[in-house]
């Protein structure tokens, strides 16, 4: 990359500054490398048709040569086909409810957690993000197990509810393999990623604007709603898309708590993937996950940009 | 700068000898099923061959043949069971074995060889592992609390609506294996398991949704613990893995007690089978390994440990007399007589079943 840099200095930066030509690059040739190569190719296979070969599907490229007939077998069924059949509707919208559902409670835990870090005493504050960082030091996967053991009929919850005398004997918790432990599982998961980033919000945020509203009148709660929580808006936003984002698709989780009648895209993906071996409409699924993500983002920043 | 180049060098230098090195020592990459040997057996194999085996697990084959369909898996023995197998061999997955560096193929059983050429015609491409049925596996003591004294033969256990309902209390599992479940449940009601009508599957498919109100788990592993400790009464399950509920319960020494059984309407024959990926790169030692494994006296080991019946006949004197006279292992004749195969789905079947197979899991 650096070579061809070198060739091609961009006119209006100056000869001598090709390394910010090089700043500027690096990203573009990540995304382009990363994201857009993989994406065309996810594209592509959303278009073909399945095949007992390897790969699974065709037609495959085979040169420049044979082009126009590799185009020619390309086309809209594993499209059509997900509008034709309406459990693929109801697992996005389901996606979708569980997501906002969860993100919503997370905003309700994480934001007091939040606050009480950005207001405790400086001294302890990095033990604080320290404690909210810690879990990661486990793998995901078996702090989701973890839960089972809590969560399962005869687990830790019924044990500890029945010790204290909540339950009888014969009674025991059924929420494990309903759609009460992937909320469970979700927002203990997730916590971290929205409570990060409303710290960072929240930190920042000048004390002095709340004194200034005390002192002229206006009571604590009312402060909260004028000044604390309008400043802390891109923290919001930003936790609260880094959560929801991939909540979407989340498959772990819904696989190991929820139970059979849990829909999630994540889920129905796996089994066009592995179950029906099915590449192009598992491919198509995920393109119109990607674009029923993406594309409230794009707008959401534009009109950002726009009030800015 | 230098000094770092240099350092780099050596690096370098080091990784290609480690590298050439391994390149000379003889490895075989074996892909199985987990829990599905005695682990002694590849310690003995390399003892005495000199190849070492780097041994990896898997515990759905969809998972494998999603692997073995993108290529490269990197592997050179694999463990498919029969329908996917067929599939397989049509995708061109797997190369024809080299009979020639299989001399112990003179050991194997005929009557499993026959069944098993429906996937592989001519038995060009596999050998027989392990074959075993999906039968009922139940708590003794809570089917019998719930139903009353009554012989548990039949697949009415399951499938009678007025049954399941007695047994939701005490936690009914269905496997979750479209393929095997559709055609257990197309036989149950007089139709051909082998079918693959759009009709007949979904005919198929309202057995289970009959009784779906009732059944509190679809999964094709945890229901071994679940059996073993308790927590669910009954359950379409394997052979091997509803007999392991059993030893498990019997060590836990907590009152469960397990017994597994082929109901009298016939089930399910499978066969899990080894076959040579087409770009494996250890050729020979695979092939030497696939022959190891069919030493009478090595693979009566395997069997009884997983307590799953083997394709190989000359091993049956190896076998311990108790594994050998289970009739939920070794099924007799007419036990015998009365499973079935089923040849694998097309893809737009594989939709239909799993369509269905979806619906009624989420019970919409």
């Amino acid at each position: 990359m650096a070579n061809v840099a070198e060739a091609n200095p961009a006119p209006h930066t100056g000869g001598h500054s090709w390394t910010r030509w090089l700043v500027v690059v690096v990203p573009y040739v990540w995304l382009i490398l990363f994201f857009v190569a993989p994406f065309l190719i996810i594209l592509k296979i959303s278009f073909s048709d399945t095949a007992i070969s390897i790969p699974p599907y065709t037609p495959v490229f085979e040169g420049f040569g044979a082009i126009g007939d590799f185009f020619s077998q390309l086309d809209f069924e594993n499209y059509i086909f997900l509008t034709e059949d309406p459990l693929y509707i109801w697992s996005y919208l389901s996606s979708l409810r569980i997501a906002a559902i969860s993100t919503l409670l997370l905003l309700l835990i994480g934001y007091p957690m939040a606050l009480a870090m950005a207001r405790a005493p400086t001294s302890i504050r990095p033990t604080l993000v320290m404690l909210v960082i810690l879990p990661f030091w486990t793998s995901f996967l078996i702090r989701v197990y973890a839960w089972i053991g809590i969560l399962k009929p005869d687990g830790l919850l019924t044990l500890a509810l029945q010790t204290i005398g909540l339950m009888g004997p014969d009674q025991q918790v059924q929420i494990f393999r309903t759609d009460y432990a992937v909320f469970i599982g979700i927002v203990y998961s997730y916590l971290p990623f929205m409570v990060l980033p409303l710290y960072s919000a929240l930190e920042k945020m000048d004390n002095s604007l709340l004194e200034a509203a005390s002192d002229l009148g206006c009571p604590p709660w009312k402060a909260f709603w004028k000044i604390t929580f309008p400043l802390s808006l891109p923290g919001v936003i930003a936790g609260s898309m880094i959560c929801f984002i991939p909540i979407t698709g989340e498959f772990v989780i819904p696989d190991l708590l929820g139970g059979a009648d849990t829909l999630m895209i994540g889920k129905t993906l796996w089994t066009e993937f592995f179950g029906n071996r099915d590449w192009p409409l598992a491919s198509a699924v995920a393109v119109i996950l990607l674009i029923m993500l993406v594309v409230p983002i794009m707008i959401f920043q534009n009109q950002q940009k726009k009030v800015v | 700068m230098k000094i770092r180049l240099f350092s780099l060098a050596a690096v370098l230098a080091t990784t290609a000898i480690v590298s050439s090195a391994m390149a000379q020592e003889k490895v075989v990459h074996v892909y199985n099923w987990s829990d599905y040997i005695d682990e002694s057996i590849l310690a003995d194999f390399t003892k005495e061959t000199g190849i070492k085996v780097v041994y990896d697990v898997f515990d759905s084959n969809d998972l494998v043949e999603t692997k073995l369909l993108a290529g490269g898996s990197g592997y050179d023995v694999v463990v498919p069971t029969a329908p996917f197998l067929a599939r397989q061999i049509q995708a061109g997955v797997f190369q024809k074995l080299d009979k020639s560096k299989l001399p112990n193929m003179t050991n194997l059983w005929p009557l499993v060889s026959e069944r098993l050429a429906k996937y592989d015609p001519g038995n060009e491409y596999a050998i027989n592992y392990m074959w075993g049925t999906t039968g009922i596996g139940y708590n003794v003591d809570k089917v019998k609390a719930a139903l009353g004294d009554v012989p548990i033969d039949s697949w009415d256990v399951l499938f009678k609506p007025e049954n399941a309902e007695k047994l939701k209390s005490c936690g009914i599992n269905i496997l979750d294996a479209s393929d095997e479940t559709f055609a257990i449940a197309m036989n149950y009601i007089g139709k051909d398991p082998d079918s693959k009508q759009t009709a007949d599957l979904e005919a198929g498919g309202d057995v289970y949704k009959a009784i779906r109100p009732f059944v509190k788990t679809f999964n094709a592993s945890a229901y071994i613990d679940e059996l073993a400790n308790g927590d669910s009464c009954i359950s379409i399950g394997w052979s091997g893995d509803i007999l392991q509920a059993k030893t498990r319960a019997e060590e836990a020494g907590n009152g469960v007690k397990v017994e597994f059984v082929i109901p009298k309407e016939g089930t399910y024959m499978w066969f899990d089978n080894l076959a040579i990926p087409a770009d494996a790169k250890n050729v020979d030692e695979a092939h030497a390994f696939i022959n190891y494994l069919m030493k009478p006296e090595v693979i009566a080991k395997a069997t009884d440990y997983v307590q799953y019946a083997n394709g190989n006949l000359a091993s049956q004197q190896f076998i311990d007399k108790e594994v050998l006279d289970n009739p939920s292992v070794y099924p007799p004749e007419a036990v015998v007589n009365k499973l079935f195969t089923i040849s694998p789905y097309g893809p737009r079947e594989q939709r239909v079943l799993n369509r269905v197979w979806t619906q009624i899991k989420t019970g919409s």
